[in-house]
């Protein structure tokens, strides 16, 4: 997903000339490329994030459209304050990215794990908060937030993520994408899930389950129509992220959902506990011990449903 | 007052604003009385002598930019912005009353001339290093000032960006150091390792000078010197008195809180020479 943002950032710079890009001293030769082409709007601005996502809404502030990189945890928790008030409450055209998000970074312990992030990012005012799932998922919320009028916050993966779709979704802030149609019971993923989704899908049919299938890159604001069609449309409907089940996508929904009274529709949430984890491990490796697999959503749903 | 007042004139205008702000803490019961005092001096060089602003045109993109990081001493910049024409004069009556635009702490939404929204401390300088960078990318020649206060000085997002302001060579910047010697509840010297705080900022990679922040003509000669031949910010470290300007709230730390009397508002209002 890295590579996906450094080529779709280095292809929108040389089309709008007020992209600027900083980097918090990371993506080691990720941004060669910008750099050749665009060489007076890349800034390493070093290991100095607070100062960097400032600095990023005083070029906003003056007609740029700074995006700012670097690893998850650091960009987000570090900056909270900076984001609200520098970015947010002056409402200043920023586009936030975080990379290695959620698990992503499994292995190099907690400190590199953000699986809170949206959680926090959502109480802000105005702010957008995006979760792709795919390479062209990066491309499509990164060329959709810097059409925005506002701020935003994007949370990729790391690199390697296998593509879902076949080519770059047209879309903008708000849509869903529709992978599978169902009738049973509809997941809700937000971010790098999607595949293990399909593949629960996959394993629900294969016991008379039938299962939609819905990306939704956008937690903040949430796509209240689709929402209301998909629980009026579906016995159950669960939301898979890479991220606490508080707060997130799952605290998002769950909030709106308790204001529908008219919807039949139960809804359990698939995402990280309340905990922080201490046990080394790769992603896939952690992803298997909070039962975010295909085996373990799958009989979670099953169960769910036969409950109902 | 015109452009080209004296610094003689000058002087008498910051006596004048720190009446006003007097009147202003007494009738609102607003504290940080003693902070907006000791910058006074440093706004009025700072808006009538270094800074390129158009009170007709507040968002001209290449007008020069002054950010008081201090947000506390949000009345002092109404005060000098409402003399400078940005907005009428009687909105300062309404200064923190309740439903008035004008809060304690500044901001940019519906009051002219204020550049940046400022209370927590800490913010003001790293968003004024994004747009002195601005001016750069976008090929236009104005000036940044920030004016932060020592105790602002305790926060690492300042060293942050005093770090990487001399690395991309900002010599369109300067930042202000309202040198009061005390913070909210201590000698600024002795609740952190201040000093030197002059050595700290040219140690950083500033053209780092010291002046009497309470001498108009050498603040003038301080905040018109940006932007430096060697392409460095420029640091003022601008020695002041907390509270500058009335003898019974001078240097007394009381007044980072205390709201004065309508007797004190008299006094006061005699030793500032306005009665």
């Amino acid at each position: 997903m890295r590579n996906a943002f450094a080529k779709e950032i280095t292809a929108l710079a040389q089309k709008d000339p007020s992209v600027v890009l900083l980097s918090g001293d990371i993506g080691n030769r990720l941004f060669d490329d910008f750099k050749a082409k665009c060489p007076d709007r890349f800034y390493n601005c070093g290991v100095a994030e607070a100062n960097m996502m400032s600095m990023a809404a005083g070029l906003a502030s003056c007609g740029l459209r700074p995006v700012v990189y670097t690893i998850t945890p650091f960009l987000t928790y570090r900056c909270m304050e900076q984001i609200r008030d520098d970015v947010c409450y002056h409402n200043q055209k920023v586009v936030i990215v975080g990379t290695g998000s959620g698990l992503s970074y499994a292995s190099l312990g907690t400190t590199h794990h953000s699986c809170e992030e949206m959680g926090m990012l959502r109480l802000l005012p105005g702010l957008s908060v995006l979760a792709p799932a795919d390479p062209f998922e990066v491309r499509m919320t990164l060329a959709a937030a810097l059409r925005h009028s506002g701020p935003a916050y994007i949370r990729i993966g790391k690199k390697g993520e296998p593509n879902i779709h076949a080519s770059t979704p047209a879309w903008e802030i708000g849509q869903t994408i529709e992978l599978r149609k169902g009738t049973d019971v509809a997941l809700l993923c937000a971010g790098t899930l999607l595949q293990e989704c399909l593949d629960t899908a996959t394993v629900l049919a294969e016991v008379g389950i039938s299962t939609s299938v819905l990306s939704m890159p956008t937690v903040k604001p949430l796509n209240e129509s689709m929402l209301s069609d998909v629980f009026a449309s579906h016995r159950l409907v669960a939301t898979v992220e890479e991220h606490s089940v508080l707060g997130g996508l799952g605290g998002s929904v769950a909030e709106w959902f308790c204001d529908q009274p008219s919807l039949r529709a139960r809804l359990m949430r698939f995402g990280t506990p309340d905990a922080f984890l201490h046990r080394n491990g790769e992603q896939e490796h952690a992803r298997e011990i909070l039962g975010l697999t295909p085996a373990g959503m799958s009989e979670k749903v099953r169960s769910r449903l036969a409950s109902l | 007052m015109s452009v080209a007042a004296s610094a003689t004139e000058l002087a008498a205008l910051s006596r004048r604003t720190r009446y006003q702000l007097v009147k202003m803490s007494n009738a609102s019961g607003a504290p940080h009385l003693g902070s907006a005092m000791s910058c006074v001096d440093i706004l009025v060089a700072a808006y009538w002598r270094a800074l390129k602003i158009d009170p007709a045109n507040p968002k001209d993109p290449s007008r020069d930019r002054f950010i008081l990081s201090k947000g506390h001493a949000g009345s002092a910049l109404y005060a000098v912005l409402a003399e400078k024409g940005f907005f009428p004069k009687e909105w300062l009556d309404t200064f923190a009353q309740t439903d008035s635009i004008l809060t304690e702490h500044p901001h940019p939404h519906g009051i002219p001339g204020v550049e940046w929204a400022t209370g927590s401390l800490g913010h003001g300088l790293p968003a004024g290093v994004g747009i002195a960078l601005a001016a750069r990318i976008n090929r236009l020649d104005y000036k940044v000032m920030v004016c932060v206060s020592d105790g602002e000085c305790n926060e690492g997002s300042i060293w942050e960006a005093a770090l990487f302001a001399p690395a991309q060579k900002l010599s369109n910047l300067t930042v202000v150091v309202d040198y009061n010697k005390w913070q909210a509840t201590g000698r600024s010297n002795e609740v952190m390792s201040l000093a030197s705080l002059v050595g700290k900022w040219d140690a950083f990679g500033w053209r780092a000078l010291e002046v009497d922040g309470h001498d108009m003509e050498a603040l003038i000669e301080a905040l018109t010197m940006a932007p430096d031949a060697d392409r460095r910010p420029t640091a003022v470290i601008a020695h002041t008195v907390k509270a500058k300007g009335v003898s019974f709230m001078e240097d007394d730390n009381n007044w980072h809180y205390r709201i004065p009397t309508t007797e004190e508002v008299a006094a006061a209002a005699k030793e500032l020479g306005i009665l």
